[in-house]
């Protein structure tokens, strides 16, 4: 091999790098929270006596969870536009996240209500609160205490997918490193750097949200 | 110019899903037979050695498989190999694949009694003895549901080689796209081929998950 690899030539795109990072970042936060809201929501409707509507989101988590994000996003981007419907790039990377995090999170979610005894549900009936009052304040919170690491792996998960959507020419972070790479030409030393801040990115991720889970479920996290 | 009729459509991405299906069928077996010297060296007792092999599952769980699939496809250009999507496609699926299935391997075996190794050693069997004729048929019966659920995975990430020029089903359907302006109908299909290779499998997965577990609890 007599190539040599040359990381110094990448010094002056640092600011580039991190307002990638930024975007990427920002794009995670806001996709992780409406996701597991989705998921909240789609758990209710799962578990909840409307079996039409039960079984409709039960159709929408099987076709997300059995296709690939890429295609996601492309019916999003180059699909949704030929039925009228307009979005910038940001908009529809945002929208396919949520869409694909929101199905994982229903079936992690419905996973955790699902092993909750019935009995809870009936002595929450007989102590008069309504069948949403439990499902809130009795059924959900050890059940999301309890999936939580799976949870936190699936955001991991999305936040790693995030990275296609530079496909769509949306800039964050790989979209960030393919435009140095077009300016530099040192493909692999750009991928290479790119790759290491994912990664720290993910550990980093990890770290933060297992933390806030302590802090939330106190001692219930297993 | 030629015109595109919905049979040419579907006709075309049929063509285009073998690669997905033999792509995915190089990587699923490809990372499974590496993973099974990777599975020996974290069950060793030699610690840089599983610790090596942690590094390994964790490098490959916490980067995108994209940046994976463009470091194989540029790092091999370095080493003078002309690389063809297909060959930058496959090895990165495989390392990728490899390192989500040693996890699930090796956890099925962690999660078996420890005191079957000893005893088993106790009676005079080897490693490989004791590894083959005890574990395995024990572990086998906790990993095939998430391995086969794995699988879909895999599927789902050959799409992604499309975005390193391999064509394949995605890559077909961006391309039918520029030529008949109809994404909706185009992207359509290509989710529906997708839906239609995972979800048996998922299914499949669900079921075996479900008939293991069940003889586990009686």
């Amino acid at each position: 091999m007599t190539y040599q690899l040359n990381f110094l030539a990448l010094w002056p795109y640092l600011p580039e790098l991190l307002a990638g990072l930024w975007v990427t970042v920002m794009l995670t936060t806001v996709a992780t929270a409406g996701g597991i809201a989705i998921g909240i929501c789609g758990a209710a409707i799962r578990c909840s006596r409307y079996v039409w509507l039960s079984r409709l989101w039960g159709i929408y988590v099987e076709l997300i969870r059995n296709t690939p994000f890429v295609v996601q996003l492309f019916f999003i981007v180059f699909g949704l536009p030929s039925l009228g419907l307009r979005m910038t790039a940001g908009e529809a990377a945002l929208l396919a996240m949520l869409v694909n995090l929101g199905a994982y999170s229903t079936e992690i979610i419905r996973a955790g209500i699902q092993v909750t005894p019935k009995g809870q549900w009936e002595a929450g009936r007989v102590l008069g609160l309504s069948r949403g009052q439990v499902f809130l304040r009795v059924v959900l919170p050890p059940a999301l205490a309890r999936i939580y690491p799976a949870l936190v792996s699936q955001c991991v998960i999305v936040m790693l997918g995030s990275s296609v959507v530079s496909q769509v020419s949306y800039e964050e972070l790989t979209f960030a490193g393919s435009l140095i790479q077009s300016r530099t030409f040192l493909s692999f030393e750009v991928y290479l750097v790119v790759t290491l801040i994912y990664l720290a990115l993910s550990l980093a991720m990890r770290q933060v949200l297992l933390r806030a889970g302590r802090l939330i479920f106190g001692g219930g996290l297993s | 110019m030629t015109t595109f009729t919905d049979w040419d459509i579907v006709r075309n991405l049929l063509l285009a899903a073998r690669w997905t299906l033999l792509l995915s069928l190089a990587a699923f077996i490809g990372g499974g037979v590496l993973t099974i010297p990777l599975m020996l060296m974290r069950l060793s007792r030699r610690r840089w050695l599983k610790l090596g092999i942690r590094a390994y599952s964790n490098l490959f769980q916490g980067t995108p498989l994209l940046m994976q699939l463009f470091l194989a496809f540029f790092g091999l250009a370095l080493f003078g190999i002309d690389v063809s999507p297909w060959l930058a496609a496959a090895l990165a699926l495989t390392l990728f694949t490899s390192a989500f299935l040693v996890d699930i391997w090796c956890g099925s075996i962690d999660a078996l009694p420890k005191g079957q190794w000893e005893a088993s050693r106790c009676l005079g069997l080897g490693f490989g003895q004791t590894l083959l004729r005890v574990m395995a048929p024990q572990a086998i019966r906790i990993a095939i549901a998430p391995t086969v659920g794995f699988s879909v995975q895999v599927i789902k990430g050959t799409a992604l080689a499309s975005i390193i020029g391999f064509i394949e089903l995605t890559k077909a359907g961006a391309m039918l796209t520029n030529v008949t302006f109809q994404p909706f109908k185009v992207f359509g299909l290509v989710a529906l081929g997708y839906f239609l290779m995972c979800y048996p499998l998922s299914h499949f997965s669900h079921y075996l998950e479900k008939k293991f577990h069940a003889t586990d609890n009686h």
